[in-house]
């Protein structure tokens, strides 16, 4: 299979301060990268330059043959740590809020069937991750577990190739976690959708991720601590059953597996 | 126990509200009886039987020379310019706000702009207003709105500032454009901010709105205010003052309830 997403030569710089030099990488579709490494060490500057939010200094990343649309879009869905949802709308318009902004470029918001029909479908994505009971409330009501499940629905609803996670469940608890996890590996099953998930916790990037990236620091100068950037120094394949299976599936003609986009 | 761990129960609350204001109109009153006993003439400090006829006369008979109830008049006419103020100010406060806090390439010549034209006093240039604008309502209007857009502005800039930018970027990944994205999440955050700030300025509005009257006007709270000082009409301007204050604090009251009604979400976000 042909790398869906290539970094090719990335370096990242703020000032002369470097924060990432040299990465090459290619990421078949449907991986799950988990990103881990010391803070600092640019695993979120990574992150953001998947998102289109910056620009590498230099090398290129490509998406599908093509280079990475400079801001974010569609195409790329992101769970924060926090503020990933929006405090004035509705766990329902959370979700519908991605029907209706692509579909009404004027006025943003859809009127009458339309309307219906794309709640309707945030209704059946949310209850999908648990949420079906609380549709109606604002997200402030919500627990940190189903805010982040609000968050990881409003970004499914996108149906987005990539899902970048900016250490979605470092806030919460470690039962509320492990739901998490489950819900999440359960998404990605059923998707053909690619992830990277920037974590701390190395016990939750080795099991959930099918691809262990380590960022850290291969050389220092102690009299200039950013003159040399991190690097990826560990590329660790994981999990190779489900990688296996998922292989498998995405090996079988489009019209056995249903639908070729992610859908859920 | 210590001070600061002392809470007043709700009796107590109310008795402790109400106790200032008692205590400022018993002063009052007193030193009103005071005068009036040594000279029944004296006009400085009227009593309350004087003050309830000189409101009969201006709010519930008329006018002998217009046949109108000046009262009542003079309300509308000032409630009139203080709203139209207050309207546009908000609306070209939420616009520049809202264009120089979330626009880079618009904040970057407004900012500075604002914050220059913020510093210039209104009332040092309500000469220019009568000279520009002439003597009619628009000058009067235009004091208030000079006035307070440049502080609705900054504040809203700012607010506009302060929203995470992950909602921003969130936003974009959903699929909005920059016109969208304004119309369904700058917008909707700002809004309440815009009525807590138009509260604050509030106190603002009616001075420049008294001032304004006070010298060019043939009606309104101000001008009656300036109009019976010449005659030392204390029993007038008391009233008038009041019942301006009285206005004030109900606009206040509806601004709040109306924040606490329209964007039930922002209290609990805040947290």
């Amino acid at each position: 299979m042909s790398a869906f997403i290539e970094v090719k030569n990335v370096w990242q710089e703020y000032g002369d301060q470097v924060v990432l030099e040299r990465l090459n990488l290619a990421i078949a579709e449907g991986e799950f990268c988990t990103l881990v490494g010391a803070s600092g060490c640019g695993k979120s500057t990574f992150l953001r330059l998947l998102l289109g939010q910056e620009r590498a200094s230099r090398g290129a990343i490509l998406l599908a043959g093509e280079p990475l649309a400079a801001e974010p879009d569609a195409s790329r869905g992101v769970v924060f740590q926090r503020y990933s949802v929006f405090p004035h709308l509705s766990v329902l318009d959370n979700v519908a809020l991605g029907l209706e902004l692509p579909r009404a470029p004027l006025l943003g918001r859809l009127f009458g069937a339309a309307k219906r029909e794309a709640r309707e479908q945030a209704a059946q994505m949310l209850a999908k991750v648990g949420l079906g009971h609380a549709l109606d409330k604002y997200p402030s009501a919500l627990s940190g577990g189903m805010q982040q499940r609000l968050a990881i629905a409003q970004a499914l609803i996108m149906r987005p190739r990539v899902l970048l996670l900016d250490e979605p469940f470092g806030a919460l608890d470690p039962g509320i976690r492990k739901d998490m996890h489950a819900l999440l590996l359960e998404l990605w099953r059923e998707t053909r959708l690619t992830v990277f998930m920037v974590t701390h916790d190395l016990s939750e990037g080795f099991s959930l991720g099918t691809r262990l990236l380590v960022f850290d620091k291969t050389r220092i100068d102690p009299h200039a601590p950013n003159v040399f950037g991190a690097r990826i120094t560990y590329d660790i394949p994981l999990n190779s059953d489900r990688r296996a299976a998922r292989a498998a599936v995405q090996a079988l003609p489009a019209h056995v597996t249903g639908t070729p986009q992610p859908a859920l | 126990m210590r001070l600061i761990n002392r809470h007043p129960d709700r009796g107590g609350r109310l008795l402790l509200i109400l106790l200032p204001f008692a205590l400022l109109l018993f002063a009052y009153f007193i030193g009103s009886a005071q005068r009036l006993a040594d000279n029944p003439n004296d006009k400085l400090l009227p009593s309350a039987t004087q003050m309830v006829a000189a409101v009969d006369r201006l709010a519930f008979s008329e006018d002998k020379r217009s046949g109108k109830y000046l009262f009542w008049q003079d309300s509308a006419s000032s409630l009139k310019r203080l709203g139209l103020g207050l309207g546009i100010a908000a609306l070209a406060g939420l616009g520049l706000g809202i264009a120089a806090g979330s626009l880079p390439l618009l904040g970057a010549p407004l900012s500075p702009l604002l914050t220059v034209l913020s510093m210039v006093p209104p009332l040092a240039i309500l000469p220019i207003l009568f000279i520009v604008f002439g003597l009619g309502e628009l000058a009067k209007v235009m004091l208030i709105v000079i006035g307070i857009t440049p502080v609705l502005a900054r504040d809203l800039e700012q607010r506009a500032r302060e929203i995470p930018p992950e909602l921003l970027i969130k936003a974009q990944t959903l699929g909005a454009n920059t016109w969208t994205l304004i119309l369904r999440v700058v917008l909707p955050h700002l809004l309440p901010r815009l009525l807590i700030a138009l509260r604050l300025v509030l106190g603002s509005a009616w001075l420049f709105l008294i001032a304004a009257e006070a010298i060019a006007s043939t009606d309104g709270l101000g001008y009656r205010i300036f109009l019976v000082r010449r005659y030392m009409a204390m029993d007038v301007i008391l009233p008038y003052v009041a019942w301006i204050t009285l206005l004030a604090w109900l606009m206040d009251l509806g601004l709040r309830q109306l924040a606490h009604r329209a964007f039930p979400w922002y209290e609990g976000a805040k947290a």
